[in-house]
């Protein structure tokens, strides 16, 4: 199989997996229990806390392991708003643009009494700036931007969306899950960050939130007290191990790797943009090294990746039936794509697995299985 | 998610494309949803007199599911009098697919609305009595086309700006 669904998950590095093991079968105590067992696997804990902090230039307590990037989102808008709420704030600020899991998060905390401001995007997905600066008003309590889309690739101007929050006084949170190993990752002025493990060659069931300790949260999971009071729950600490190891490799080889897959990615890019009637989504430039985003006219997204299957080659698409709500993505709507590209897009993300001749198979076979499924399409006829 | 039946349907539809001469035409979905069915009928007189649908070919813009749905229904339909087509229903195709995941039964709806429609569209065009339960049926489909175009009007907009540009 040709894998080139990256962005959905990612195959886990042999060193991660080395370094996982004793935890479950030889340092496998709780890492609260007071003996020896315990304690080493607290020490195991606390060193990759540290090594991830270093690695973010934060300070250790400003580290909240939990269990992925959804949790960790969800921890920072709702447990913010939380708090937000003792002091009379109840606005929130996030893109269009977000995972589901904060745009869900955000229409939850809605329908229960806060205000949501959900920022346009341009064509190319990036964050109006000048629409951000004017939502803001004396009741935010929080802006949440992703600092890099997970569909179309687009790298947000996380800088100047900082500076227009540190002007304001605004906290600003962003889901840095897509973006972390694959481009400089800043955490200046920024005061909470999401990520995750596995899309970095890490486990599954494993994510933190970075937060500064300046800002105080409502915790979602109430226990025993676990990760400075604000995620009660028996630390999975080999996941962590997993987690510190992926990101520490990730950040080594991120100058090499993200050369060399901008390299496919625009390989892919130019080929694919031969065919006729083909869009590229997102910025040609400004996008993550290893993402690619089309539309093919009068193809149907979900048809798409089921052909590339046959061929072996796993790729995604935000096409409406892929959905259960059987309507297009919500990226792809907010960059004003008409229903034709919408329902008709393929995302390829690649990784640090991927070889050149993979690449190369897939844009032999992708125009052929293009023409197919617009030789039995009624308007690719009717056009002609 | 799909049964083996959907994929083999998908590897190789039967009698896709168009008909140039075709008694009667069904068009249906729209392309909002992501779904669209163009069904071409070619209508006969059999050695016994009675109307048979003797050729059938059908375009679908869509996913798995209505490209397979669109194959069935073809391969169903085909030989059939014009009442016998009538009387199929989506749980046919269900059926003959071994199975449709739920979110996808409305493409099995589809492909029947299709065909029906095309025998609506011969019927019409040949002066000849709707049977009631075809009207009612034509009747919805229109008012179903009308609810969608009124509920996604500005998506749909964006379409006919950008493909007039084109």
């Amino acid at each position: 199989m040709i894998y080139f669904d990256n962005a959905a998950t990612t195959r886990m590095r042999p060193e991660v997996i080395k370094a996982m093991m004793p935890f479950f079968d030889k340092s496998y105590g709780n890492a609260s229990s007071l003996h020896d067992l315990g304690q080493n696997a607290r020490a195991a804990l606390e060193a990759s806390r540290e090594s991830i902090a270093k690695i973010l230039s934060v300070e250790p307590n400003e580290i909240i392991f939990c269990s992925c990037a959804t949790e960790a989102n969800n921890l920072a808008l709702k447990g913010l708003a939380f708090e937000a709420k003792k002091e009379g704030k109840n606005h929130l600020i996030v893109s269009k643009i977000e995972h589901h899991c904060v745009l869900n998060a955000a229409e939850w905390l809605e329908q229960n009494g806060f205000d949501v401001t959900y920022l346009p995007v341009d064509s190319y997905g990036f964050v109006d700036l000048g629409k951000l600066e004017n939502s803001i008003n004396d009741k935010t309590f929080l802006v949440s931007v992703m600092y890099a889309n997970n569909e179309i690739g687009t790298i947000e101007p996380i800088k100047e969306i900082a500076e227009i929050c540190a002007a304001k006084g605004v906290p600003l949170h962003t889901d840095a899950v897509q973006a972390f190993g694959k481009i400089p990752v800043e955490t200046k002025g920024i005061s909470m960050m999401a990520l995750s493990a596995h899309k970095i060659y890490g486990p599954k069931g494993v994510g933190l939130l970075m937060k500064r300790s300046d800002i105080k949260l409502e915790p979602l999971l109430h226990g025993g007290g676990h990760e400075f009071n604000l995620r009660s729950g028996t630390e999975n600490v080999a996941g962590i191990v997993g987690f510190a190891k992926a990101l520490e490799l990730a950040l080594k080889e991120m100058p090499k790797e993200s050369k060399r897959q901008k390299e496919m990615r625009d390989e892919i890019i130019k080929r694919v943009l031969e065919i006729p009637e083909t869009r590229l989504n997102g910025h040609p430039k400004i996008r993550l090294p290893n993402n690619a985003n089309f539309s093919f006219r009068y193809v149907e997204g979900e048809s798409i990746i089921m052909k590339l299957n046959e061929h072996n080659i796993a790729a995604s698409t935000g096409s409406a039936c892929s959905s259960p709500k059987l309507e297009p993505s919500h990226v792809l709507l907010a960059l004003g794509l008409p229903p034709s590209d919408a329902h008709g897009s393929l995302r390829i993300s690649l990784g640090r697995y991927n070889k050149k001749r993979e690449v190369d198979y897939f844009c032999k076979v992708l125009p052929g299985i293009i023409d197919e499924l617009r030789s039995i399409s009624p308007f690719w006829k009717a056009k002609r | 998610m799909y049964t083996e039946e959907v994929m083999k349907h998908f590897r190789n539809p039967l009698n896709m494309g168009k008909l140039e001469d075709a008694s009667g035409v069904g068009k249906v979905g729209n392309i909002v949803c992501g779904d669209v069915m163009w069904l071409y009928i070619k209508v006969v007189k059999n050695s016994e007199g009675k109307e048979i649908i003797d050729d059938i070919k059908w375009q679908t813009f869509g996913c798995v599911a209505a490209i397979a749905t669109s194959s069935v229904v073809s391969e169903i339909a085909r030989g059939k009098t014009i009442e016998e087509a009538i009387a199929l229903s989506n749980e046919d195709i269900v059926r003959k697919l071994k199975g449709l995941p739920p979110i996808k039964i409305h493409c099995s709806l589809l492909a029947v609305d299709a065909l029906h429609e095309a025998i609506y569209d011969y019927l019409k065009k040949h002066n000849r009595p709707i049977p009631e339960k075809l009207e009612q049926k034509h009747q919805k489909i229109l008012k179903d086309m009308a609810e969608i175009e009124a509920r996604y009007k500005d998506f749909i907009d964006l379409e006919k700006k950008i493909g007039n540009s084109r």
